[in-house]
């Protein structure tokens, strides 16, 4: 539970002090919950930085076999979530539920323990180690004389589902290209069978083939009914996977939409204005078409 | 969607590291060769520095006094390196989290103090005495990591504190005395100046790495292979280990034309291989490096940063306290002076000569043991020129700034080759 530095009034009325005092410390033994039921719920979550309020009272849930998007302009927020989901930083108010039950992520690795995957904007790889040392980073196979021709082989396995263009998995994180490393970091996040994923603009560095790898992939964890959230600013992405759109602005919620809601809506959501820079410019444009005969695909 | 491969199809026939075509693989002798070069240019030195340095000094030393290479000089140099290596094992492990220990040589000094009070001044029994020593060792190594871990107090100026602190603390248990004679028939003094291996068992230990080495080699390429990995050409196994097996027979052989090769010097390399292996083979030894190479990258991969650092802080006092009380063997008295002098700079410069990285994150429990022979061949060589300790330090001092410029040139070459 999440209590540190929590005003009284934010907190839910039916939390109690005793609860507060009793974590929920059980191990991860429970498998994949049933497709549809709700993995991870979070009411009136906020994280402040000082006097930046990053996040307030943010509502969000997400169900086993969905692909929550998670939009919104440069720093709305997005990412604060996400870490705070992952256990990097303590919410300062606010009530995360993980299946059902209310969790208190102090710390990665209890987010990890639960089944909460990261991959995150920063990638947080360590570049002087391997790219098999990285993967399996903190969960090494038989920690008292390390695997290594196993976890050589697991992360060949995982980098060619990946499509991933490796070239040795030997060399340092430091040799890689930027793309690379993401595809290596989403190969992480995969390893521990999480029950939920969040990829923090996981496409950003990537290439085609590798971009629709990752979108695939995506998917056939959804198949697998693993809840998935993913942050991009590729509205075309978000589309083509997400079961909803959830848009933060100013790290508030700022509406639920539809994967075929118009782009007008969408991008009114995060811009916060119906009259914004967007609109004026795709307004333009169809206007230079019209005025030269072209036709807008 | 370019390689459409599903993760249990049968990968081709290509062995499955070796399928981009982009990568330059090592077969053969000519193949490790021709990789070794490249790894020097990209900065990656390994023993290089240290096997340049060997020779030169060697040479430069042997012209000087003839002395100097003689079998029972290098004895010496054998029985002085084991004290301050292992105060130096100690340093490789908090350099690689990118911290440093100021204080070891202190430590050391405290240690010695607290053998010979409680042994000879109070009639503890030696045992108990080494046991206590070991203990203060570890908790200030606690105290150390304690005050980083919760106060974020920096280690450098933690542990110059510490350096100050456990000197006046060496000094006050010692007394207005100021040193204690140990016994020279104790077990303790006769380890540390006497004892060496009788000559058949120093010929057996020398085989030892080499057959591990054709033995490990064996099984994980038969491993490999099973699944498909690429693996080390047998030549090039093969090669290693008869080289290996090699120099250690003829070092051995050269010892044993002297006195042989000290007990406390096997007990020193027994260490580094220990804690070669804890740092290579185990999630401990990974830990430390993620640690030492981007702590937040660590913490979110569920490492607990805080325990690495108090194990590493820890090792590193306890090792030194080791190393203390081998020097209180090895001079047979527990006194005032007792790890003050070079003995931190030593320490650190062996670990920085071997290749162990100040910058976090590199390095190898090997690096302290082939540092101290470079460190202590110099010191030695010194002696025997009788040169003042004026100008010993002088040297060594420039000799430790040598070391350091090497590792900052061949980590910046490191970050243009990708290697960092
Ligand atoms: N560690 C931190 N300390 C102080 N302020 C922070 C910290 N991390 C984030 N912030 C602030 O929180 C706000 C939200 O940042 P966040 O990284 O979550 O944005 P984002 O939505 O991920 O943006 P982007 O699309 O650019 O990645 C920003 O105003 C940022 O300055
Ligand atoms: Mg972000």
């Amino acid at each position: 539970m999440i209590s540190q530095g929590a005003r009284p009034g934010l907190l839910r009325p039916g939390v109690t002090h005793v609860e507060r005092r009793a974590p929920v410390m059980q191990r991860n033994v429970i498998g994949l919950p049933p497709k549809g039921t709700t993995i991870l719920k979070l009411s009136n979550v906020s994280k402040n930085f000082g006097a930046v309020s990053a996040l307030s009272d943010i509502e969000l849930e997400v169900k086993a076999g969905e692909v929550v998007a998670l939009v919104g302009d440069n720093g709305a927020g997005k990412s604060t979530l996400i870490k705070v989901l992952a256990g990097v930083h303590r919410p300062s108010s606010g009530r995360i539920e993980f299946c059902g039950q209310e969790v208190s992520l102090d710390s990665p690795s209890r987010a990890l323990e639960l089944g909460i995957a990261t991959v995150f904007q920063d990638l947080a790889l360590c570049e002087n180690l391997d790219v098999v040392a990285n993967l399996f980073l903190g969960h090494e196979i038989s920690p008292w004389n390390l695997d290594e021709v196993a976890m050589e082989v697991r992360a060949w396995t995982l980098l060619r589902e990946l499509a991933a263009r490796i070239p040795s998995v030997r060399e340092p994180i430091a040799s890689l290209s930027g793309g690379q490393r993401q595809t290596v970091a989403i190969a992480r996040s995969l390893l521990l069978d999480p029950k939920i994923i969040m990829l923090d603009e996981p496409t950003a560095a990537l290439g085609v083939a590798q971009t629709a790898e990752v979108l695939n992939l995506i998917e056939r964890v959804r198949e697998r009914g693993l809840g998935v959230i993913i942050i991009s600013h590729n509205m075309e992405d978000v589309r083509a996977v997400a079961d909803r759109i959830v848009v933060l602005r100013l790290g508030k919620n700022n509406g639920v939409f539809s994967p075929d809601a118009s782009s007008h809506e969408l991008v009114a959501a995060i811009t916060g204005a119906t009259e914004n820079a967007v609109s004026r410019r795709i307004g333009r444009k169809s206007g230079e078409q019209a005025a030269t005969g072209g036709s807008h695909a | 969607m370019s390689t459409d491969m599903s993760p249990n199809s049968k990968p081709t026939s290509l062995a499955l590291d070796r399928s981009d075509e982009r990568v330059s693989h090592a077969d053969g002798i000519g193949g490790t060769i021709r990789a070794f070069i490249s790894r020097v240019r990209s900065g990656d030195l390994g023993m290089l520095p240290v096997a340049i340095g060997l020779i030169v000094i060697s040479t430069v030393f042997s012209i000087l006094n003839p002395i100097f290479l003689a079998p029972n000089n290098l004895v010496n140099l054998l029985f002085d390196c084991a004290t301050v290596g292992i105060i130096s094992l100690g340093i490789v492990c908090v350099l690689i989290l990118g911290e440093i220990d100021l204080s070891v040589g202190s430590m050391s000094g405290l240690a010695s103090a607290i053998i010979g009070v409680l042994w000879v001044n109070f009639g503890i029994s030696l045992p108990l005495a080494i046991g206590a020593a070991l203990v203060t060792g570890a908790a200030v190594g606690a105290l150390y990591a304690m005050l980083y871990n919760r106060l974020g107090m920096p280690s450098f100026v933690a542990t110059l504190a510490g350096l100050l602190a456990l000197l006046g603390m060496q000094l006050y248990i010692l007394g207005p005395t100021g040193s204690i004679n140990l016994p020279y028939a104790s077990p303790l003094v006769r380890f540390g100046q006497i004892l060496v291996m009788p000559d058949w068992l120093s010929y057996l230990l020398a085989l030892v790495p080499g057959a591990v080495l054709i033995a490990a080699g064996l099984v994980i390429r038969k491993r490999r292979q099973a699944v498909n990995l690429s693996s080390q050409p047998l030549s090039s196994l093969v090669v290693k280990a008869a080289v290996l097996t090699l120099v250690l027979e003829a070092a051995v052989y050269y010892l044993n034309m002297g006195r042989g090769v000290p007990w406390m010097f096997g007990l020193f390399v027994a260490l580094v291989v220990i804690l070669n292996y804890a740092l290579t083979k185990t999630q401990w030894g990974r830990s430390m490096f993620a640690v030492g190479g981007n702590r937040e990258a660590a913490r979110r991969s569920g490492i607990n940063v805080r325990r690495i650092y108090m194990s590493a802080f820890m090792l590193c006092s306890t090792l030194a306290a080791l190393g203390g009380t081998l020097s209180a063997a090895r001079l047979a008295s527990s006194s005032q002076q007792a790890g003050t002098g070079d003995v931190n700079l030593n320490a650190i410069a062996a670990a920085v000569i071997g290749g162990t990285s100040l910058f976090g994150g590199r390095g190898s429990a090997y690096s302290a043991l082939l540092g101290i022979i470079v460190i202590q061949a110099i010191s030695n060589g010194l002696t025997l020129l009788n040169l003042s300790s004026s100008l010993r330090y002088m040297i060594t001092g420039a000799v430790l700034a040598i070391a350091v410029i090497v590792d900052s040139l061949a980590r910046r070459s490191r970050v243009s080759h990708g290697r960092a």
